[in-house]
Parts: structure tokens; C-alpha cells; sequence
């Protein structure tokens, strides 16, 4: 298996809470990387790690070889890792199409002159831009509202679209917060036919999730985290039975089953 | 240009081809109509297409990258200074527009960097804040830059600048042949028409671009911006100096129609004017600015002329002046327009893609 995400020994501290500590894990290219845990356990600060919104007080994240870079989101995705939202975070004047196309942003290189000038090469990437947009809004399956202004949409669509819109980016690993909370069960069943989908096109996902059951049956291996801490990580099956995993979610003593 | 003909009232859904004529016939005759009413009216609606100008780029800025930008006036003021400075008796120097009017612009725009820098992490009422202090810094140094050294010549400010020159044809001399004339006030009309349809094609290229698409996305959510990939710095800064820019421009055509520039020209009200303009005609489109500007230079001119005569008409004296009405009435109706048409006279329906671009697609 080729590695395609390690973190090692990351830290995060606000004030005196400690959001990580220590926390390392592999992610290996083609998976679906579950990171599970209680509220609070320090996930989404994990996220935000790694994608570049806080900068860690300890470690470093090594992507396809090289370091990531801190505390700069557009270069992180310029790597290749892009991300979503567990409260939805769509660009609301924008149509769906206009927000996959500004997802599409890091991809396209049309200058200042070029587009005041509709340079050749101008056009031709916006048109490109606008197709590949419209290809991925039929791919998660929402292509009948590219032109609806994305607030009318509906709270599973606009889920679809953020994932749209982070795959226009074009990344080797797609993070997903929490992408079926608020969902009903038919629209969790659809999202997971979506990330299966996603996951055979060649794109890793690592998963954030509350729905156990959605973690288990779609996750290659999964990450516990309490407090800030790995707890454990390995196949659903072996951690779902693992004891800390179980009184961090149930709050029982350690044999509690 | 679609934006615009959608808000042509009544015509504009009907029947938008000869709403479309329409608005072109109106700009290519309105000094026409304005000539009938006396010259007042033309020199008012040159004005209005400079205001224009200001709007437009005001709205770059404000409406769709979302920066709110008290201090705006300050790149106009430094494009007419450096008209001033460049092409008047004052030192001496007298260049031709071609370097005059770009040098301003570029100042303008280095203005714009100097003030997004500082600026970068600020937002909302922190940055109308700041942005209304540099407005104000520019003007003040405007008003004493004449001593120790004379630069600015201070609150007298500079006059006699040069006309519009293009290129051995001075637009300040009104043109004749034979008996014909055509006075100057049209010709700069229809010199700062090209100026503002060239702003309007400019701008809208931008907005259906990957740069106008970074900016709507940076106005509805930074944090989301910055996760797809925007670089969110360089963005507010190409904003901030592009909207310069606009400015820029419009302050040098002001220099050379009104010879004259002075530090008053360019007070904090004159920001809220064009700040005014742009939320009166709709953040966020370019419909909208054109319209603000327009009705917003008008209107206190019609006021005017309408003022005097009624009162004196129904109560045989002037009880009230027009200056005071016409703040008195402008509030009153951005009061209104807050209650009934919050979204501005031309609400925004501006788009950031073309989608007839997709072949058979929906």
C-alpha cells in the first residue's frame, strides 16, 4: 500500500484545552479513512489541521512525500487535499454550477490581462471551467439545479454540492465533515452509493462521521479519538469491540459492554 | 448590458430588444435633451457619467468582493492630483493624457494596495472604519501638503489644469464647421460614455471570470473560500487596487473637465455619495451602479430646480434651502428605499458564469 497522508505527533492547543495531542495516523491511497469519535473529541480541529485554517503547535502532516504546508488553506489544496464543511458552507449568491466553478479556482490559471483582454486561452479554459462544473454536478447527481441559486436548495443537495464543489479542485484525498449529519436514512443510503463511487474513481476519502453505521459499513480502517487522543485505529470490526472505544462513546467503566 | 436591459421597467422582461435600443438611443440623445433644458443640464450629465465611473468601481469593491470601503473618494482624489500634477501650469509639467491618465490610474491602484494591506484581516465595520480614516488621511494630506515645500498648493487647491488633449484634438474647444457647432460639453459627454462602457465591459469580464467568481465566493464565506483553494490576500488586494483603479481613472477625467481640484472636492460625504449610489441602485451589480449614479446626481439637481419655484410659489419666500432639503430628502429616501426595495433599485441577479458555454446542457 503507498502512503498518501501521515500525521505525526500533531498538536493543538486553545489556551489551556488541549484539542490534540500527539495524534498519528496513515492514510493509505484508495481508502475510505474513518475518524470517529464523542463530541469534542477534537475531529473537526483535526480537520482544520490539516486543511490549514489553524496551524498545530506540534508535528507535521507529510502528503504524497513532501510536508504540508501550515496555516495556508489555498496551498493545501493546491496539493491536492480538499475539504467540506460540517455546517454546509456554500457560496449563497452563486448558482450550483458557479460555486463547483469556484471550486474549480486553484485549478485554472487565466490572468488579469487575459481576462480583460478574453485571451484565447482565456475562453477556452472558462469554457472548460463551465463543463467540467456541469460534469461534476451530474456526477453527484444535482445537474437539474445548476442554475438555481444554491440556498433553494434542499439540505441534501446542498451536502452534494459542497462535495461538488470539493472535488472541482481535483484532490487525491477528499475530507468529508460529518457529510451525513441532518440526513435522512434514503439520503445517507445515496451518499454512500456517492463517496463508494468516489473511492472507486481513485479519490481517498477520509471520513468524519457520527453515524456509526455509515462508518462501518463504508470505512476501510477507522481512527478513535477522545479528548484529543488516538485511541485506536484499525478495521470497523476490531474497533467496535476495542474496550477504550467503547467507554469513550458509552462513558462506562472500561469492561462495560 | 443584460443586467441592464432587465431593469428597464415594463419593457425590460417583455420585450428586452427594444429595451436594449432603447437604453442605447437614451445615452447616445440624452445631452441632446439635457441641451434643451440649458447647459446646466449637460454639465450635470457629465458629472453623472463620471459618478458612474465611481460607482462602478465602488461596486468592484463593495458589491462583489464584498470590502466595505468608506474612503473610496481618496483614489479619485489621487488621480486628479495626479492630473494636477502632471498637466497644469502649477509646476509646469504639461503631459499628454496618454501617460497622465494610466499614471494616475497606477497610482490609484498602488494607493489601493497601501490601504488593502493593513486592511487584510479586517472585516465588516472594522474595515468601513479604517477605510473611511484613509480617505480622510489622503484628503488631509491634500490640505497641507503646501508647506514646508508647495506641493499641493493646499485648501486653494491647483487650477487652470489641462483639457482633455486626444492626440492634438482638445475636447475643452467646442467644434465647428461652418455654422455647426458642437459645443465641449458634448464632446466630453460622449468621451466619458466611452470611458464608462469601457468600465462596464471590463468589469463584466471580470465578473464572469475565474477572479469574479474568487471574489463572490470570498464575499458569501471567507472561511469556505480559503477551502477551495482561494488565496484569499491576493484576492482583497487585486480587488481593492482594481476598484482603485476605476477610480483612478474617473478622478484624472475630473481633473480635465473641471480644470480645477481641491481638497474639498473629496470630503468623506463625497464617499458616502458614491457609497450611497451604489446600495440606492443595488449592491453587487453593474445595472444597479449605473442606475444609483444616475438617479442619485439627478435627483438633488432636479430637486433644485423644482424647490425654489413651489415654495416660492405657495408661500411667496424660500423657507427652506435646497442644500438642507436635499439631504433632508436623500436620507428620507435611502430610509425608504431600506424599507421597501432593501435590495437596491436593480436588485442583484448578477451571474458568474455563462452557461450557454455548456453544449446541450441545461
Amino acid at each position: 500500500m503507498i502512503k498518501l497522508l501521515e500525521a505525526r505527533g500533531v498538536g493543538k492547543r486553545f489556551g489551556g484545552l488541549t484539542a490534540l495531542s500527539d495524534v498519528s495516523l496513515t492514510i493509505n491511497k484508495g481508502e475510505v479513512y474513518g475518524l470517529i469519535g464523542p463530541n469534542g473529541a477534537g475531529k473537526t480541529t483535526f480537520f482544520n489541521v490539516l486543511t490549514g485554517a489553524y496551524i498545530p503547535d506540534d508535528g507535521e502532516f507529510v502528503f504524497n512525500g513532501t510536508e504540508l504546508p501550515t496555516g495556508k488553506p489555498h496551498l493545501v489544496v493546491q496539493q491536492g487535499i480538499a475539504r467540506t464543511f460540517q455546517n454546509i458552507r456554500l457560496f449563497g449568491q452563486l448558482t450550483a454550477l458557479e460555486n463547483v466553478m469556484a471550486g474549480h479556482h486553484i485549478r485554472t490559471k487565466a490572468g488579469l490581462w487575459g481576462i480583460l483582454t478574453q485571451s484565447k486561452h482565456a475562453i477556452e479554459e472558462e469554457r472548460l471551467t463551465t463543463e467540467r462544473a456541469f460534469e461534476l454536478l451530474k456526477y453527484v447527481g444535482i445537474e437539474r439545479f445548476a442554475h438555481t441559486i444554491c440556498k433553494s436548495l434542499s439540505y441534501g443537495d446542498q451536502r452534494r454540492l459542497e462535495i461538488a464543489r470539493a472535488l472541482a479542485s481535483e484532490p487525491q484525498l477528499l475530507a468529508l465533515d460529518e457529510p451525513a449529519a441532518g440526513m435522512n436514512a434514503t439520503e445517507t443510503s445515496q451518499l454512500k452509493v456517492l463517496i463508494e463511487q468516489i473511492r472507486h474513481d481513485g479519490i481517498t476519502v477520509l471520513l468524519i462521521e457520527h453515524d456509526v453505521k455509515l462508518v462501518m459499513g463504508l470505512c476501510d480502517r477507522v481512527a478513535v479519538l477522545d479528548f484529543g487522543k488516538k485511541i485506536a485505529e484499525d478495521v470497523p470490526a476490531v474497533v467496535q469491540k476495542n474496550d477504550a472505544v467503547i467507554s469513550a462513546y458509552l462513558g462506562g467503566p472500561k469492561h462495560a459492554h | 448590458m443584460n443586467e441592464l436591459i432587465e431593469a428597464v421597467p415594463f419593457l425590460g422582461k417583455r420585450n428586452p430588444r427594444l429595451a436594449k435600443w432603447l437604453i442605447i438611443i437614451l445615452a447616445l440623445v440624452a445631452p441632446l435633451i439635457a441641451a434643451y433644458f440649458g447647459r446646466s443640464w449637460m454639465r450635470i450629465l457629465d458629472f453623472a457619467l463620471l459618478y458612474m465611473m465611481l460607482a462602478l468601481g465602488l461596486n468592484l469593491v463593495v458589491g462583489f468582493a464584498g470590502l466595505l470601503d468608506l474612503g473610496y473618494i481618496a483614489f479619485y482624489a489621487v488621480g486628479a492630483y495626479t492630473w494636477a500634477f502632471l498637466a497644469s501650469p502649477h509646476f509646469g509639467v504639461h503631459m499628454p493624457f496618454w501617460i497622465v491618465l494610466p499614471l494616475g490610474a497606477a497610482f490609484a491602484a498602488l494607493a489601493g494596495i497601501i490601504l488593502g494591506f493593513p486592511v487584510l484581516r479586517l472585516r465588516g465595520d472594522y474595515l468601513a472604519i479604517v477605510t473611511l480614516g484613509f480617505g480622510e488621511i489622503v484628503r488631509i494630506f491634500m490640505n497641507n501638503l503646501n508647506h514646508p515645500v508647495n506641493i499641493t498648493n493646499g485648501p486653494q487647491g491647483i487650477n487652470a489644469l489641462d483639457s482633455l488633449n486626444l492626440f492634438g484634438w482638445n475636447l475643452a474647444q467646442s467644434l465647428s464647421f461652418g455654422d455647426f457647432k458642437i459645443h465641449y460639453l458634448y464632446l466630453y459627454y460622449y468621451f466619458f460614455l466611452l470611458c464608462v462602457i469601457g468600465s462596464i465591459v471590463f468589469i463584466k469580464r471580470l465578473q464572469i471570470s475565474r477572479v469574479g467568481r474568487a471574489w463572490a465566493a470570498m464575499r458569501d464565506d471567507e472561511l469556505a473560500a480559503k477551502a477551495i483553494g482561494i488565496n484569499v490576500r491576493n484576492m482583497k488586494l487585486l480587488a481593492f487596487s482594481l476598484g482603485a483603479t476605476f477610480g483612478g481613472v474617473a478622478g484624472g477625467l475630473f481633473g480635465s473637465f473641471q480644470g480645477f481640484v481641491s481638497p474639498e472636492s473629496f470630503s468623506l460625504m463625497e464617499s458616502i455619495a458614491v457609497l450611497t449610489m451604489v446600495v440606492f441602485g443595488g449592491m453587487g451589480n453593474i445595472a444597479g451602479a449605473i442606475v444609483g449614479a444616475l438617479a442619485l446626481t439627478a435627483l438633488p439637481e432636479i430637486l433644485r430646480n423644482i424647490a425654489l419655484p413651489v415654495q416660492e410659489a405657495l408661500f411667496g419666500t424660500v423657507i427652506l434651502d435646497p442644500e438642507v432639503l436635499r439631504m433632508l430628502l436623500l436620507s428620507l429616501a435611502m430610509i425608504l428605499m431600506m424599507l421597501l426595495r432593501p435590495a437596491g433599485l436593480v436588485p442583484a441577479h448578477a451571474r458568474y458564469s455563462r452557461p450557454e458555454l455548456l453544449k446541450g446542457g441545461a
